[in-house]
């Protein structure tokens, strides 16, 4: 008999399988993959207590690298997989690895509901507004006129906004996060592994192949700056090289306002200070728009109530401690039965 | 030969009785079928039951699209069919009429209540003058009743309004029935006590409605045409029966499938006509080791159960055959990543959304042939609602047993239809506990490979998340054999399409044999049939030997693979007659396994089979026979 010891204390490499990862060179995929496996050892689950649960897409191959339990499901419905997985064993921690395509296009129904029921999932949306599999299509992310294979003269319709998708949804967990933001996204990992019911995070990811430079207005180092803000809760909305920029909420047109502090008298307390449980300031700041509002980076939304998984299972005790001992000669004999002699 | 759907004669029905209750949508036509079936079987008669309604909920009152029917064949034989043709019609309208007429025999009875038999209530039905008046209902006998102002008169002193009191109307006619048919009323009374336990007036109103209609009958004799049927008991195996649909029958079979395979069951469902009865069959049963989803559409519903099945419960999923075409794509993960899964069909009419509330038998071509690339699975079907239980049981056995999704076909008329069940001693079920992969099933040089098999039927073995050391990556694309990673390569595609394809051939030597329901094991003709067709087929075969002929019939449950014998068994017949209700699709799969050459039978009207149709087509094969 083969023992299994598990190691003492976990290493990034403890969650590395054998494969030979298959994304392209330089992709950002590799950068989140990387982060998560020096990740979860701090968050210390064992790794068989951990699945990872994916759709189709190249962020979809993600738990192939991960020595946890994975499943590569089918195209859009990974949410939906991983809420069997969760109510049938709700002890499991459930990762869903998804994209843009795959989570807002085919699978946008799943997402939506897994959010609203708000399973014990923690949801990572890769988006780098293409199709990246399939050789380069425009997605539902896409900038109006991306062109593409599909769209040789540039795609003319709206693009979608995930994050505000989930809070629409009903999401009690909203955060973002840049694929190259390396010591960023284990803090959001951290946070939306500690919530309990469903956590969206949206990973900003790179395409180096079909979409490469999209995101590099805010992400190149020289001005990132000056193009990100970080939330922290409790915090006022400062940002900037020289953190003197800030946002204000203007209250004659219940609009935000990039302000610089020291400007027409602007202090410090005067920018508004992040609160993580209001809805009504997460909406403000998912919708911001570019490129005159810096980037909304971190925790936006988090005001945590009960998780579906455990509602079902608190309801399930309820009722067998109701009805005792469940017996099925028992109730296929209740109601009117009679005897043949 | 196509059949289309017509009354036939009652045939020889001596020692048995159909009795059909229609109504308007909202008449509850189908409450008093199922209170006068309940009836009956505690009186130990034999009986099958047939509702028919329309698919709308609340038809516009006093048409003819929304007449709502209940059709019950209760006697003294083995009753297996809902009856062909009604010995007996209780009309509450002109609608239920103009719609039924056809299928009362010459001679036959009709009840029908005059007082909705108003100027405009005809016009609705499209009647040009009251056939009451007319010579049309010559040919049967006909007993008008004011059904609507007895039951206001016998309901006057509870003080319900108008509308409510007439509602108790059908309380009346069942009353009437009951004591036509010698039933007892005090099962009735109990359940309206029980229904109405707070509800004083409406339950006062009810019982004495019942009362009256069953006075009325006592002392009408002067009216004449009114006469009370005696029917004989059926001959039964002793023990405790009851009353069962299909629909709860399979609930209980699927919790008594997991109890046997000592796992939970995991149901994901999305509602859908006929099959939703399964999911509030099981939403109710949370005492027990089983968990109801109501997913978002019919694909979450699958791909929850394929989820639940990963972490080690028994996944199920159910539908009708529009949502399964939906799950198509999930059944290949569930084919590919090798797990246990139930699919259950309740069939309706089709295509698209068809005939919703009307029974038929068109998906086997889907349940056997129906997705994308190789990817065999099996298929069983239940013949009748109390078949239902063990078919679930089976299902679920096959599917831990062989890693694999298996397809459970039922249909509208098993879900919804009842009949007497003589109970089991569940303890007496031989259990198929799951072991789950351990530390045992790692390779000497430390790998596990999930896709270890079993030598004998070939399945992998089955790592529950949870378990440390077993932590491995599974999905939709190729595996290598050997390893369970990853693989695109040619050879190692071909292999684990072999074997995917031997898994589940080889479930043909782990299932009964084919047998012989009745006749001789060669001779002129065998008639051959699967799923709900069972009754029909049966009596009609019955009939036919009892006429002399020399044929037998063979009812196939396992549709995929076919037992082993099958085509021996059908080699020793000179002629094969396929009755289905599709436009033949069982008889494709027999042709193309066996090279028989079988003649079809096909009747795609929403409706049952009736005995007769069957009989003919007997006779018809046996005389062609002859004449070669």
């Amino acid at each position: 008999m083969n023992e299994h010891v598990a190691p003492e204390k976990l290493t990034a490499k403890d969650f590395a399988t054998d494969q030979e990862v298959r994304w392209c060179p330089g992709c950002g995929d590799y950068a989140i993959l990387k982060c998560m496996q020096r990740t979860l050892p701090e968050i210390g689950t064992p790794r068989e207590k951990t699945v990872f649960i994916s759709g189709i897409g190249c962020s979809s191959r993600f738990p192939y690298y991960m020595s946890t339990y994975g499943f590569h499901t089918i195209h859009g419905r990974a949410p939906s997989v991983a809420t069997g997985v969760k109510l049938a064993n709700p002890e499991l921690d459930v990762w869903v690895i998804t994209g843009d395509g795959d989570g807002l296009s085919i699978g946008g129904n799943h997402l939506m509901h897994a959010l609203r029921r708000n399973v014990d999932l923690n949801i990572l949306l890769f988006n780098n507004e293409i199709y990246g599999l399939t050789k380069g299509q425009y997605s539902p992310t896409s900038n109006v006129g991306t062109r593409s294979p599909s769209t040789p003269f540039g795609s003319v319709d709206r693009s979608l906004n995930p994050c505000a998708f989930a809070l629409g949804a009903g999401a009690r967990f909203i955060a973002r996060t840049i694929d190259t933001a390396q010591k960023h996204m284990p803090e959001v990992f951290k946070r939306a592994h500690a919530h309990k019911g469903a956590s969206f995070v949206e990973i900003y990811q790179n395409c180096i192949v079909y979409n490469d430079g999209v995101f590099e207005e805010f992400t190149n180092k020289k001005t990132a700056a000056d193009e990100q803000l970080l939330l922290e809760n409790g915090q006022p909305m400062v940002f900037g090289k020289e953190r003197t920029k800030g946002l204000r909420l203007n209250a004659s047109t219940l609009q935000l306002e990039v302000v610089t502090i020291g400007d027409n008298g602007v202090t410090e307390d005067d920018l508004l200070v992040h609160d993580e449980t209001n809805a009504t300031l997460a909406q403000m700041l998912i919708t911001l728009p570019r490129p005159n509002f810096p980037v909304i980076l971190g925790v936006i939304y988090c005001d945590p109530v009960p998780s579906y998984d455990q509602d079902v299972m608190a309801q399930i005790a309820q009722v067998r401690e109701k009805q005792g001992k469940a017996d099925l000669n028992a109730l296929i004999r209740k109601g009117r039965t009679w005897e043949v002699a | 030969m196509t059949i289309k759907d017509s009354s036939g004669p009652a045939g020889d029905l001596r020692d048995s009785v159909v009795v059909r209750f229609a109504g308007d949508s909202g008449d509850g036509m189908q409450l008093t079928g199922s209170q006068f079936a309940v009836s009956t079987a505690l009186a130990g008669r034999g009986l099958s039951t047939f509702p028919d309604f329309p698919a709308e909920i609340r038809a516009p009152v006093g048409t003819t699209f929304g007449v709502s029917a209940y059709q019950i064949n209760f006697g003294s034989e083995d009753v297996m069919t809902a009856g062909d043709a009604p010995d007996v019609l209780v009309a509450m309208n002109p609608a239920a009429l103009k719609v039924n007429i056809d299928r009362i025999p010459e001679g036959g009875l009709i009840l029908v209540d005059t007082g909705s038999f108003t100027e405009r209530n005809l016009a609705k039905a499209g009647f040009d003058s009251n056939p009451l008046e007319g010579d049309e209902l010559s040919k049967f006998q006909v007993i008008e009743i004011d059904v609507s102002k007895l039951t206001l008169d016998a309901v006057a002193e509870f003080g319900l309004g108008k509308a409510d009191a007439l509602r108790c109307k059908n309380m009346w006619t069942l009353g009437l029935m009951l004591w036509m048919f010698d039933r007892e009323r005090q099962p009735i009374t109990d359940w309206l006590s029980e229904k109405f336990a707070k509800l004083e007036a409406i339950r006062e109103s009810n019982i004495a409605a019942l009362n009256a209609g069953h006075a009325f009958g006592e002392t009408a004799e002067l009216s004449g045409g009114l006469k009370q049927y005696h029917v004989k008991d059926a001959k039964k195996t002793p023990g405790t029966y009851r009353t069962v649909t299909g629909a709860q029958a399979i609930a209980w079979g699927l919790v008594a499938g997991g109890q046997l395979a000592e796992l939970p069951i995991f149901f994901g469902s999305y509602p859908i006509t006929p099959a939703s009865s399964v999911l509030h069959e099981l939403s109710a049963l949370k005492a027990f080791d089983v968990q109801t989803f109501q997913a978002e559409d019919e694909i979450a519903a699958i791909c929850s159960a394929i989820g639940a099945s990963y972490a080690g419960n028994v996944g199920v999923t159910s539908s009708s055959g529009p949502g399964i075409a939906l799950k198509t794509e999930a059944m290949g993960l569930a084919i590919s990543a090798e797990l246990p899964l139930v699919i259950v069909n309740s069939q309706r009419g089709g295509p698209s959304t068809g005939l919703p509330t009307k029974t038929e038998q068109s998906d086997l071509y889907q349940a056997l042939y129906g997705r994308n690339a190789d990817s065999p699975m099996p298929v069983i079907a239940s013949r009748s609602p109390s078949d239902s239980f063990y078919c679930a049981i089976e299902a679920v056995r096959l599917a831990v047993k062989y890693m694999t999704p298996v397809i459970l076909l039922t249909d509208g008329y098993i879900a919804n239809a009842a009949e007497p069940w003589l109970l089991p001693n569940l303890n007496e079920l031989e259990s198929f506990p799951v072991s789950f992969a351990t530390s045992d099933d790692i390779d000497s040089d430390g790998r596990f490979n999930p896709l270890k098999r079993d030598e004998t039927t070939l399945a992998r073995v089955w790592p529950k998340p949870g378990t440390a050391g077993l932590e491995y990556r599974t999905g939709g694309i190729e595996k290598a054999f050997d390893t369970g990673d990853i693989s695109y390569d040619p050879a190692n595609h071909q292999k684990m399409s072999d074997v995917r394809h031997q898994k589940i051939s080889g479930i043909a030597n782990d299932i009964p044999l084919q047998g012989i329901e009745q006749g001789n094991s060669s001779g002129d003709l065998v008639v051959v049939g699967w799923g709900s067709t069972y009754g029909p087929i049966n009596q009609a075969v019955h009939r036919a030997r009892q006429q002399g002929l020399d044929v037998a019939q063979v009812h196939i449950r396992h549709l995929a693979p076919f037992p082993s014998n099958l085509g021996d068994v059908l080699a020793g017949y000179r002629r094969v007659l396929v009755p289905e209700m599709n436009m033949g699709q069982l008889i494709t799969a027999l042709r193309d396994k066996y090279l028989v050459p079988a003649c079809p039978l096909n009747k795609v009207s929403g409706q049952p089979f009736k005995i007769q149709e069957i009989l003919d087509a007997i006779h018809q094969n046996v005389s062609a026979q002859a004449a070669e």
